[in-house]
């Protein structure tokens, strides 16, 4: 996001908000193959919206013609330096992720339903938090950074091979009190500004803020390769740059907090499909 | 000469006050939300307030509000309503009140209090996104509220 209120608008920002409206009627299909719903009925724990939409849907022609191909995906060149990773042996157990899992697709289906409670550990898990379980517990390997290169290279890999599959996260039984608290994180109005992730992406997606095209807040791209930043960028580190931007003292990424925030906005989005390495401005 | 002296105490006191103006924790608001005197004891300048208005840095008013008389400065927002004509149908008590803490006038509403120091969860650093350090001071001084009510009452059709 830019910051909203205060300097700074990028030329890509000026470029977007000036020569191009975004085509709120298109369909999203990759490689002319990957069909994606950009459009569902909310479900049904969600009082105040009727219709989700990704985070796709507002941005501008030339921004959605980008997810469109994946040559033309700037976020799928870390996928491949992900696929590097996957194969690679690392730690004192001589294991890749390949010796346990065998090809990246066997995943396929993984990114639609995680944050995930895991019954062994008695937590709620997000992708990175198994990564580095996988890496520590079964490889002998360092954990990878939360929200590092190496972490988002590989949510980025893992979230491409279930594109086009619906996400189904479960917010009841073991989950439901994380789930809980990151619905209150969602309504509680932060920082000076006095402002909840619900004051701008429930009851103003679709105006503009400044030069923002607001959207109801979907993480179903997740990872996002921002034209703004030109990377892929994490869920918690998008949430630390929207509650910095309320003038507030933001949580960490990986943190309690954001693993609940995370599960809950998760569960907004139940009905719409995985698309990451997702393109935004 | 005692009374005399208290006289010129509370003459000294005034003046303190006239100068310094309200502070936010100190500003009353009438049942509906508006504050009837300058709250920097001076009046607004409204090209100084226009200034406040478009500066991401200070109001960006405009990042949620259209103004039609503002217009060469991109972008204006959606969130908030047209400030067209405002200056016609408020009054400017009820102006300062609303950019002072318009929570007075409309209860829950997103826009921000722009002289307000307390109550905030977890109020940050500026947009540091790290805890903030002793006191808050508030998004506009009280001269800057009063500059922005000037202009406002200049929007009229
Ligand atoms: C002051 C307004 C504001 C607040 C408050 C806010 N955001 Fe945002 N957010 C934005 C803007 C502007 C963008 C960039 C445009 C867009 O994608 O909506 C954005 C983008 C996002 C995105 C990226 C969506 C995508 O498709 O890539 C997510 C996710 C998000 N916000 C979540 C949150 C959450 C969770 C909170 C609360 C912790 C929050 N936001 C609070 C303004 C805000
Ligand atoms: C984050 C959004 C936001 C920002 C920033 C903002 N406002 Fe507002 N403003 C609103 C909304 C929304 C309303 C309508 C009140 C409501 O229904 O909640 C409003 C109402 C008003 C009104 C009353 C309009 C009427 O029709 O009577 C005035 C005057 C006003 N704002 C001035 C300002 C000024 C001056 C600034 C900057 C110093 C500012 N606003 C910044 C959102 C905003």
């Amino acid at each position: 996001m830019k910051t909203v209120f205060k300097g700074g608008v990028t030329a890509v920002a000026l470029f977007a908000a000036y020569a191009v409206q975004a085509d709120q009627e298109a369909n999203l299909v990759i490689n002319e193959d990957i069909e994606i719903t950009v459009r569902a009925d909310a479900p049904e724990h969600l009082e105040n919206l009727s219709t989700i939409y990704s985070g796709w849907v507002f941005r501008s022609s030339e921004t959605q013609a980008l997810q469109m191909d994946d040559f033309e995906n700037p976020g799928m060149i870390f996928v491949d330096d992900a696929i590097e990773a996957w194969n690679t042996v690392e730690g004192s157990e001589g294991e890749s992720c390949a010796s346990c899992h065998g090809a990246p697709e066997e995943l396929a289906g993984v990114r639609a339903v995680y944050p995930k409670w895991n019954d062994e550990a008695e937590e709620v898990r997000t992708i990175a938090m198994q990564v580095n379980d996988c890496r520590t517990s079964q490889m002998g390997a360092e954990e990878w950074k939360y929200d590092g290169g190496d972490m988002i290279n590989m949510e980025a890999l893992i979230a491409s091979v279930s594109r086009g599959m619906t996400v189904n996260v479960a917010t009841d039984g073991p989950a439901q009190s994380m789930w809980e608290k990151g619905r209150d994180i969602y309504y509680t109005r932060f920082g000076q500004l006095d402002l909840s992730c619900a004051n701008c992406h429930e009851d103003n997606y679709d105006n503009n803020i400044r030069a923002d095209h607001l959207s109801q807040g979907q993480i179903n791209g997740f990872p996002t390769y921002r034209l703004k930043n030109a990377k892929l960028n994490g869920v918690h580190s998008r949430f630390r740059g929207c509650i910095r931007d309320t003038r507030a003292e933001t949580y960490g990424v990986g943190t309690e907090e954001f693993i609940a925030l995370e599960l809950y906005v998760a569960s907004r989005g139940n009905g719409l499909s995985v698309e990451g390495p997702s393109v935004r401005n | 000469m005692k009374q005399i002296l208290s006289a010129s105490v509370a003459i000294f006191a005034a003046t303190v006050a006239f100068a310094e103006g309200v502070s936010p924790d100190n500003v009353t608001y009438s049942e509906y939300g508006e504050v009837e005197a300058s709250l920097s004891g001076q009046p607004g300048d409204a090209a100084a307030g226009l200034e406040i208005m478009v500066s991401r840095g200070k109001g960006n008013c405009i990042a949620c509000h259209q103004v039609t008389a503002l217009e060469e400065y991109p972008f204006h927002g959606e969130v908030g309503p047209t400030l067209d004509g405002v200056g016609e149908y408020r009054t400017a008590a009820e102006l300062r009140g609303i950019v002072a803490n318009p929570k007075f006038t409309y209860e829950g509403t997103i826009m921000p209090a722009f002289y307000r120091t307390s109550g905030f969860i977890r109020p940050g650093d500026a947009y540091t996104g790290k805890a903030a350090q002793g006191e808050l001071a508030p998004l506009l001084t009280a001269q800057e509220i009063e500059d922005v009510v000037a202009y406002l009452l200049t929007l009229k059709d």
